[in-house]
């Protein structure tokens, strides 16, 4: 969502680009090949592995976007507890959990959640990577447009942020 | 605690005079009486030695045989190197388990037995091997495993457990060992007859600066592992400025697959301390310490005997020899479990009693060593050389071996052969007369040098032992074509591990990530680009180490990759679908399954 | 005066007294040699060996060594600084870096080292590791997650405090920093003007309510990168 920080350049963006499946057009599946994939959270349930297949499949660059996409963010704080602990506390012991039948919901609709969450790069080979909690606007902006004129991305020192 | 325990402790301080100097010494007798040291033990030793609680917990906390937590009277400490493994220590292990009732780095619920896991105890030649408090047991069968279990349940001392006597003076009563020594080739230099005292006569007979440069004439290298030139060690340490003077025999012999120095300490100490003597008067120094690792301590009685008969004959003490002005005796220090004590720095903090973290070089041991003094430190068998170049002259050493490698050597060979044992050969005998005389009917690969040295092809089993080419330090591992050799490595990473010190980073954490992708690659996880990236990291763990230890640890992967790159080969393939090769739903997804399954 | 000894950084003939470290010498001249663990008044370490250098194509850590007459010294090629890279990595990988909520983001040594080497994101998989937190303190935390084990720390408390808060326990991959008391930090001596807990160069040892003081912008290492007030000398 911080793609929408870079404002009224969104504008001149669309204009170079075509939005395939996104926030902001609410398309869910592809509809054709893509060129760039941009992607953020960390891969944490079975259905974030296959909308990372997804967009590895369709997409010829893949840009990991924030903390999370790059390092697990604070979704990874979870990673150095057991997932049964995590569910316990979440569901059942948790203070402020009302839940009589002491029970996790256990339905085979809702995604299995991983042992830990993963970087995206962990799980799908990633081109490009734009850390930041959220990134800055202009990091975004600027690595699409070097993308998009075939110049090398690189992150100027200002730009290169992990908070 | 109770006033009795407290009393205990507090004793035990002053008996080693409350020095914290002899923080190990300490450490080890309480850990004996306590059988741990944590909580208000710490707070009593700092208090007694004055030092800082935390330098207590430090020291403490650094080696294998001392516990944070309480462990047994009786503590099973089981070897877990690659050659007991190929030995079915698996079996051993599992008898032991059961007949407990626990498993390994558990104590029996009436808090009398402990069971751990322990990395090579240098008994690889009669494997599988355990130590029992410090009682070796070797060649150990299921049967055994129970039999000692029901021994001590019935309440019999562990070192009154029934054996058999190995040969030699493993059946002294001091030693009162079922170890064998395995001497299957006795050579000229190490294991030809001695008579105490003929090389020191010699020596004493010369001016210090002669004997060092009988040292160089003879072209003495190390035999510890590193090669350095003994002659210009002790010069070194002889023209440094110093209050005192130290010689440190280093017998911490931890790398896996050495053992002859254990032989020597059994049938030759009487040499080694002589070759001790004699570099305490080269160098000028009046105080020798021979570093014990704490897996031999069954020897220590036998050592300390024999340092008696010495002092007794006037080869120790002051005067040695009739030698007036030249005063020099030995004492023994043990270790306590931790293989990187055996780097020389290491050794000299251990010694000094602190956590055996090596220490930054320059300055060198030579310069400024034990106690900021200047101090040689040499391996057991370089000492043995010394003495017998002083007995019988340098001329007489380097006709044997080769220009680069003057002298014998001792190998300890084990693994998949007939003979295993310790073999003392000429420098410049090539590996496969070594495996011929070991009796090696399938030998696939020899791991040269311990898991620091390197994985060897039967391509190369034609090169020769020596300083230039095939340099060990006595460890010849032999695997046939049957042996898993991935899985091997993997043990060997799995032991750097355990024994980093953890001081600098490339070797803390280069290590676990080295074996993290060897892991992903033997369950079939790796891609060709993975060899990139171990040889990659593998370089810069190697390149950036602060020492020995993690300047060496990679080789058992990068020399294998080199060597035996057809076994990676053969588990990468490239990832076909979306996912990395290294990424595995199915495990990924393990603990949600099972949670969803049960509830 | 101590002897003056004449070498050469990347080719750079540099000038610097007998018994300096590399780094010291370098320092002085206005060149810069990435560190962690080494910091000014307290003993060098040689523990993270992110000072890495080649010295007479040996691989040293110029944070230990010091200088001789004509060594030559190579710090900024690809070899070296691929080595500092993989280090720095590694350092991100072995702990718990969270910096979106740090309190030491944008004023962290390990942070800025990262952005100077514009790492994006680390080539090894994190470990995440379980460990420990101490607040018992009034005034300072140590959350250990983000500790790098590089003893400024315990050397300050030791050099420059005259006390002993700090000391390292347990050995290899289970190292970590403990202190001078069973119950934690609020039974030791420590007190918040202790230079050992200026010395942190990340943010493992914080003082209690003074995070996010600095806003965004102009925080330490926001505009400039590390090691630019040495090379502006
Ligand atoms: C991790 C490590 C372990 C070592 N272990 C031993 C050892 O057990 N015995 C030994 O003599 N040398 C060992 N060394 C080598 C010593 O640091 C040192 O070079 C040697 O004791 C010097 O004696 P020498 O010159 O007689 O060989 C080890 C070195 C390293 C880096
Ligand atoms: S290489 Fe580093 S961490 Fe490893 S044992 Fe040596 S000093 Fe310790
Ligand atoms: S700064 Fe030199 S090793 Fe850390
Ligand atoms: S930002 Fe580096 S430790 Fe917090």
């Amino acid at each position: 969502m911080s793609l929408l920080d870079i404002d009224d350049r969104l504008l001149k963006l669309v204009e170079l680009i075509d939005f395939d499946k996104s926030p902001i057009d609410d398309i869910k599946s592809f509809s054709g090949p893509v060129d760039i994939g941009l992607i953020e959270g960390g891969c944490s349930n079975e259905e974030n592995v296959h909308v990372l297949q997804e967009f590895r499949k369709h997409c010829k660059i893949l840009i990991s976007i924030g903390d999370c996409a790059t390092m697990g963010g604070i979704p990874a704080m979870r990673n150095n507890i057991p997932l049964k602990e995590c569910l316990d506390e979440a569901y059942i012991n948790g203070p402020s959990v009302h839940n009589p039948g002491g029970l996790t919901p256990n339905d085979p609709d809702i995604p299995l959640l991983l042992n830990k969450v993963f970087p995206v790069h962990e799980v799908v080979k990633i081109d490009y990577h734009l850390p930041g909690c959220p990134p800055p606007a202009d990091a975004i902006w600027e690595a699409l447009v070097a993308l998009l004129t075939d110049k090398p991305v690189t992150l100027p020192y200002e730009l290169l942020k992990y908070d | 605690m109770n006033k009795a325990t407290k009393a205990a402790v507090t004793e035990i301080c002053s008996q080693y005079g409350n020095d914290r100097g002899n923080m190990m010494d300490i450490l080890r007798a309480v850990q004996e009486r306590l059988g741990g040291i944590y909580g208000e033990t710490i707070d009593i030793i700092a208090e007694s030695v004055s030092a800082p609680r935390v330098e207590v917990e430090s020291t403490a906390s650094f080696y294998s045989f001392l516990s944070g937590k309480p462990t047994g009277e009786v503590v099973i400490r089981l070897c877990n190197d690659v050659i007991d493994k190929m030995y079915r220590v698996d079996r051993v292990a599992a008898a032991f388990s059961e007949e407990l009732g626990i498993g390994f780095g558990e104590t029996t619920a009436d808090g009398k037995i402990t069971l751990e896991w322990t990395p090579c105890i240098g008994m690889c030649d009669q494997a599988p091997a355990a130590l029992v408090n410090d009682e070796v047991m070797t060649r150990l069968s299921t049967d055994h495993a129970r039999d000692i279990v029901a021994s001590l349940k019935s309440g019999r001392e562990y070192y009154k457990l029934p054996h058999e006597l190995g040969d030699g003076n493993n059946a002294h009563k001091l030693v009162h060992s079922m170890v064998v020594n395995h001497i299957r080739r006795p050579g000229a230099v190490i294991f030809a007859d001695f008579q105490p005292g003929a090389g020191l006569a010699n020596a004493l007979g010369m001016t210090p600066v002669e004997v060092i440069r009988c040292m160089k004439i003879a072209r003495l290298r190390g035999r510890g592992g590193a090669g350095f030139p003994t002659g210009l060690k002790w010069e070194f340490t002889h023209t440094a400025d110093g209050e005192r003077k130290f010689v440190i025999c280093n017998a911490d012999e931890g790398e896996p697959g050495t053992f002859k120095d254990r032989v020597i300490l059994t049938e030759r100490a009487d040499l080694l301390f002589e070759g001790m003597t004699i570099a305490g008067y080269a160098v000028g120094s009046d105080a020798g310490v021979l570093y014990l690792r704490g897996e031999y301590t069954y020897l220590r009685r036998h050592l300390e005997r024999i340092l008696g008969e010495r002092r007794e004959a006037g080869l120790l003490g002051e005067n040695v020899r009739g030698k007036k002005g030249f005063d020099f005796d030995i004492r023994i220090q043990m270790g306590a479990g931790a293989y990187i004590c055996g780097e020389e720095t290491a050794l000299i903090s251990s010694c000094e009693g602190l956590r055996g973290d090596p220490k930054n070089r320059p300055p060198f041991p030579a310069q400024k060593g034990f106690l900021g003094e200047p101090t040689v430190v040499n391996n057991v068998e370089t000492l043995c050389c010394a003495a017998r170049i002083m007995e019988k002259g340098a001329a007489w050493f380097s006709q044997f071996g080769t220009k680069g490698s003057a002298g014998t050597k001792l190998l300890s060979v084990c693994g998949d052969c007939d003979r295993p044992g310790v073999y003392e050969v000429n420098f410049g005998t090539k590996l496969s007369e070594v495996l011929e005389m070991a009796e090696a009917a399938d030998p696939a690969a020899v791991q040269v040098s311990g898991p620091s040295g390197e994985m060897v092809a039967p391509g190369d089993f034609d090169r020769a032992i020596s300083f230039d080419d095939l340099a060990t330090g006595g460890s010849i591992m032999v695997f046939n074509s049957k042996r898993d050799l991935l899985g091997i490595v993997a043990e060997f990473m799995d032991f750097f591990i355990d024994e980093s010190c953890g001081y600098c980073t490339p070797c803390r954490v280069g290590n676990v990530l080295l074996k993290e992708r060897l892991d992903k690659i033997r369950s079939g996880q790796g891609c060709p680009e993975d060899l990139d990236y171990l040889q990659a990291l593998g370089e810069t763990v190697k390149t950036a180490s602060r020492c020995g230890l993690g300047q060496t640890s990679p080789n058992p992967i990068l020399t294998t990759l080199a060597n035996f790159r057809q076994l990676y080969e053969a588990l990468v393939k490239p990832a076909t679908g979306e996912l990395l090769a290294t990424f595995d739903l199915e495990s990924a997804l393990s603990e949600a399954k099972a949670i969803a399954q049960h509830d | 005066m101590s002897k003056s000894i004449t070498f050469t950084i990347d080719g750079v003939e540099v000038t610097a007294q007998a018994g300096q470290t590399i780094l010291q010498a370098a320092d002085a001249a206005g060149v810069y040699i990435p560190r962690l663990c080494a910091k000014t008044d307290l003993s060098p370490f040689g523990a993270c060996r992110v000072c890495t250098v080649l010295a007479d194509g040996r691989p040293q850590a110029a944070c230990t060594q010091p200088v001789s007459e004509g060594m030559v010294v190579e710090s900024e090629i690809p070899k070296v600084q691929q080595i500092r890279r993989d280090i720095i990595e590694m350092l991100f990988v072995e702990g718990n870096h969270y910096c979106m909520f740090c309190e030491k983001s944008g004023n962290c040594e390990l942070q800025a080292l990262a952005y100077r080497f514009g790492i994006v994101a680390p080539k090894y998989p994190y470990l995440f590791p379980q460990r420990e937190l101490d607040a018992s303190h009034p005034d300072i935390f140590i959350d250990r997650n983000r500790c790098i084990l590089c003893g400024r720390c315990v050397r300050a408390s030791k050099e420059l405090d005259g006390k002993n808060v700090f000391q390292f326990v347990g050995r290899g991959p289970n190292k970590k920093v403990a202190v001078n008391a069973e119950a934690g930090l609020s039974d030791t001596d420590v007190a918040v003007i202790d230079e050992a807990i200026d010395a942190c160069p990340v943010g493992a040892i914080i003082k209690k309510r003074t995070g996010y003081r600095v806003p965004i912008g102009q925080r330490k290492y926001d505009s400039k990168p590390i090691g630019s007030d040495i090379e502006t000398k």
